[in-house]
């Protein structure tokens, strides 16, 4: 099985590197054959890789220990959903999986303009076949996931316990679709430049679906990762500027810029150096995530550590920046716009406002999670920036950005008249001032950039509303239609006007609640026993009692010990909710010093935390508890097994430790133990997660195909009539 | 004024606006930082007091004390002995074990060095592989 997977990916790079060769031939000598056996290497790629991820998954979900990165990422015990996932949890194995989505991905684009684009689509073929040649070389020469033990062992180290969330199984499939998917807008970004064919909107237009899809994965695959640390891990928060959560947010950044520029230049032939720039800077800051988590070049809590790959890596992204850079040069007269701005009060300009923001963040971004290495080059030591650095330059970039979002879609193309200014943002500016000052009254003065969020976030929503309200009164007035209808007839006729207001109202939602759960969140770390109460903003959180419990696995094993709370929250008097903080102890695989009692305590820690969501508020709680009375208990346990040694039946055996498990949990219980607890109370955190499905909707809509063009031709007469509805005649 | 003028005007405008942001930029990242070190350099250098130092290592076996508010332990550099002690209060992550990797900014005090509340974070062990010498060619 290991043999044909390495034999598949041995295959992967023959065929990456004879489709970079007949692309290329059939692309200099205009021969269509050689020409379409390139683009056929890309599926015959697609086929072996999924041959190959396919054994992977094979062998993790049968737990063949034979494998390396099944022993070592997997076990019997581990639950079914959670083996297919702990193929992508190692190296090699996530390495696959970026080649399988790439070739995937690359396959679909290729297949989609088979018949178009025949300059552009061969060189675009070969930059892709050169992304697959690198990433197979790693996994044939660097990192393979079908290395063999010599001797397989009984039993795998299991996925680790941190990652057994249900967000984990679709966050790194999502990021990786994200930065494989930038990478076919690069591709054929270097192939219009190559072949000087960058008048043309025409890849453009075939590669913007693409980015956009990169964009709403990599936003996903970013969100799923705040949800996980949030619920998952015991700190409270959702980011915490970590340089691989950074590498993950710039080609997001820069993505989301990309996406708005292209219509410049679709609408007004605009922005074209601009454009270009932004895609190849996005491709290759899509390499660049994946590089920072490999090479452990920034120190970083989710990096892969021990790896080779970092020279690479460098190699890769140095000769993407150079070609990039010398391809914008050499073909800069071709990229000169084809129209000027003519107003600083036009759609364009607002969007060209929103890409200095957004590129602005990104480089801001860039600068912090490199600063160690700049600060090293600059001064001779290695330093690092902390969140409040990093808070000080976006706040008031995100703060804009939020601005711009709503003024954007309104305002008219070319030039705003007064009369459209005042039809369009009268309404939005007055009721978000309006709210702007009830929100100071009631307090929210005390953080100034948080009011200025909020104000900025209902003006997005008040406008975009407005959009929606009068584009439905038009439709029902041209077509007589229901309320509902006219409201899904007009989205689906634009879909991708409609689902981009969508975006922005999620936008909007999302950074009101980050602002909010920022600047007005209460956190309090405290040591209680039971029966003690704390006080954390308005509500009284009680310990309760303790609890404490021995899990099995599904064969009967002793999976876990968990010693948890019952933690009553009350608000004057009134019970709100009854939360149930735990963590939990799974044995350690290390056997060597370690008694069968004690490795319970020796392995791996999670935590359960306990949280009341609500759309006003999340009341969150996390505890650790205090074993150190427990430890003379566990110590003399493992000195009465030790002394049983061979002396016991292993079924025997087995029973006597989950008995003295068992001792061991109710004895902490009565003991009325203390733990320390790190409650917070936080406002409006939901929103952040609505916020966050508005946007994947909005995405979806926008990414859904259109009607035919045929379909879509309206009259003349019917095309006036909404001109002159909306007052942009 | 010429168009020509216009835009060389522009574009002096535009970099050295560039320029003063940069500068901005260095500045008050200089200010804002603190210097990445290892136990080694901690001991080397001699610590200044009150200073930050952002400390990465990895935790010395049978080092961690619980507190009753954290934990107290030793960092020892990723490939030798020297280690220091850090006495940490706050949030202690799940992944925190003795032999992790761990990064956290300290100040020293004393003898010790005193960890920033919530400071102290431990590389996921799912990604930090320790080497891979078990492996045998398929």
């Amino acid at each position: 099985m290991a043999t044909v997977g390495r034999a598949l990916l041995i295959l992967a790079l023959v065929v990456a590197l004879y489709g970079i060769a007949a692309s290329l031939y059939g692309a200099v000598r205009r021969r269509d054959e050689f020409i379409a056996s390139g683009r056929r290497s890309v599926y015959a790629i697609a086929a072996l890789v999924t041959g190959a991820f396919a054994i992977l998954e094979y062998a993790f979900l049968t737990s063949d220990f034979t494998f390396a990165t099944v022993a070592s990422h997997s076990s019997t015990t581990t639950p079914t959903f959670y083996q297919a996932a702990a193929a992508w949890s190692s190296q090699e194995g996530s390495l696959l999986l970026w080649l399988w989505l790439l070739s995937l991905w690359s396959s679909l684009v290729l297949f989609g303009v088979r018949k178009q684009l025949r300059i552009v689509t061969p060189w675009a073929t070969a930059v892709l076949l050169g992304f697959a040649a690198f990433f197979a070389s790693l996994l044939v020469f660097k990192e393979t996931p079908f290395a063999l033990l010599a001797v397989a062992p009984a039993e795998g180290a299991g996925l680790n316990p941190l990652l057994r969330h249900p967000s984990m199984m679709i966050h790194p499939p999502m990021l990786y679709s994200g930065y494989t998917l930038f990478t076919i807008p690069f591709a054929f970004g270097v192939a219009a430049l190559i072949t000087r064919q960058v008048r043309a909107a025409d890849w453009i237009r075939a590669t913007r679906r693409f980015a956009l899809a990169a964009w709403l994965f990599l936003g996903i695959g970013i969100l799923l990762g705040a949800r996980w640390s949030y619920s998952e891990l015991g700190w409270g928060g959702y980011w915490a500027w970590d340089p691989v959560e950074n590498a993950s947010l710039l080609p997001w950044l820069t993505g989301t810029a990309l996406v708005h520029s292209i219509m410049i230049q679709e609408k007004r032939g605009m922005l074209k150096i601009w454009n270009v720039s932004l895609v190849l800077a996005t491709g290759t800051l899509a390499i660049l995530g994946t590089f920072l988590v490999r090479s452990g070049i920034l120190d970083s809590i989710h990096a892969f550590g021990a790896s080779t790959l970092g020279v690479p890596f460098v190699i890769l992204i140095a000769i993407m920046i150079g070609g990039s850079i010398a391809l914008v040069v050499w073909r800069r007269e071709a990229l000169r716009s084809e129209n000027r701005l003519d107003s600083l009060l036009s759609r364009e300009a607002i969007f060209l406002l929103n890409n200095l923001v957004l590129v602005a963040m990104a480089f801001v971004v860039f600068w912090g999670t490199f600063w160690p290495l700049i600060a090293e080059a600059l001064t001779g030591t290695r330093r690092s920036l902390g969140p409040p650095w990093f808070d000080k330059y976006t706040v008031p970039l995100a703060i804009m950005l939020v601005l711009l979002s709503g003024i954007g879609p309104v305002i008219a193309w070319r030039k705003a008249t007064a009369a459209n200014a005042r039809r369009n943002f009268l309404l939005p500016t007055v009721a978000a001032l309006g709210i702007g000052v009830v929100l100071a009254a009631f307090g929210a003065a005390s953080r100034p950039a948080a009011l200025a969020m909020f104000v900025c976030g209902a003006f997005v929503v008040i406008s975009v509303g407005q959009e929606f309200w009068r584009g439905v009164g038009v439709r029902r007035a041209m077509t007589g239609e229901g309320p509902l209808r006219a409201l899904r007839s007009l989205v689906a006729r634009n879909r991708r006007r409609y689902g981009g207001y969508l975006v922005h109202v999620g936008m909007a939602l999302l950074f009101i609640g980050v602002a909010a759960s920022t600047a007005f969140n209460s956190a309090r770390d405290v040591r209680m026993t039971p029966g003690q109460t704390t006080r954390v903003g308005d509500y009284q959180f009680t310990y309760a009692k303790a609890t404490s419990r021995v899990s099995t696995t599904q064969a009967g094993e002793l999976e876990k010990i968990s010693f948890g709370a019952i933690v009553n929250v009350t608000r004057d008097g009134e019970k709100i909710v009854t939360l149930r903080p735990e963590r939990s102890y799974f044995p350690s695989r290390d056997l060597a010093g370690l008694g069968p009692v004690g490795r319970f305590f020796e392995g791996e820690a999670t935590s359960e935390v306990g949280l009341k969501a609500g759309i006003r508020r999340d009341l969150w709680t996390a505890m650790t508890p205090d074993i150190r009375k427990l430890m003379p208990t566990i110590e003399e346990g493992d000195r009465v097994f030790a002394a049983a040694a061979g002396k016991l039946a292993p079924e025997l055996e087995g029973q006597a430790l989950g008995a003295a498990l068992n001792g061991i949990v109710n004895r902490y219980v009565d003991s009325k133990p203390a733990a320390t607890f790190r409650v917070i109370t936080s406002p409006l955190v939901t929103w952040i997660w609505l916020g966050a499905i508005t946007v994947f909707l909005g995405g979806l809509i926008a990414l859904w195909p259109g009607p035919d063009a045929a379909r879509r031709q309206v009259s003349a007469s019917y095309k006036a009539r909404v001109a002159e509805e909306l007052g942009r005649a | 004024m010429p168009p020509a003028r216009k835009r060389k005007i522009r574009l002096v405008v535009a970099l050295s606006a560039a320029v003063l942001l940069a500068c901005a930029l260095v500045y008050t990242s200089l200010l804002s930082s603190s210097e990445s070190v290892t136990p080694s350099d901690l001991v080397a250098v001699k610590a200044a007091a009150d200073t930050a130092y952002t400390l990465t290592g990895k935790v010395v076996d049978g080092s961690v004390r619980t507190t009753d508010g954290g934990v107290d332990f030793r960092v020892r550099d990723r490939e030798g002995a020297t280690s220091v002690p850090v006495s940490y209060s706050g949030a202690v992550p799940d992944p925190f074990r003795e032999g992790r990797e761990v990064i956290i900014t300290v100040r020293k005090q004393g003898t010790t060095f005193v960890g920033e509340r919530d400071s102290l974070v431990t590389k996921c062990p799912s990604k930090f592989t320790e080497d891979a010498t078990q492996r045998a060619s398929s």
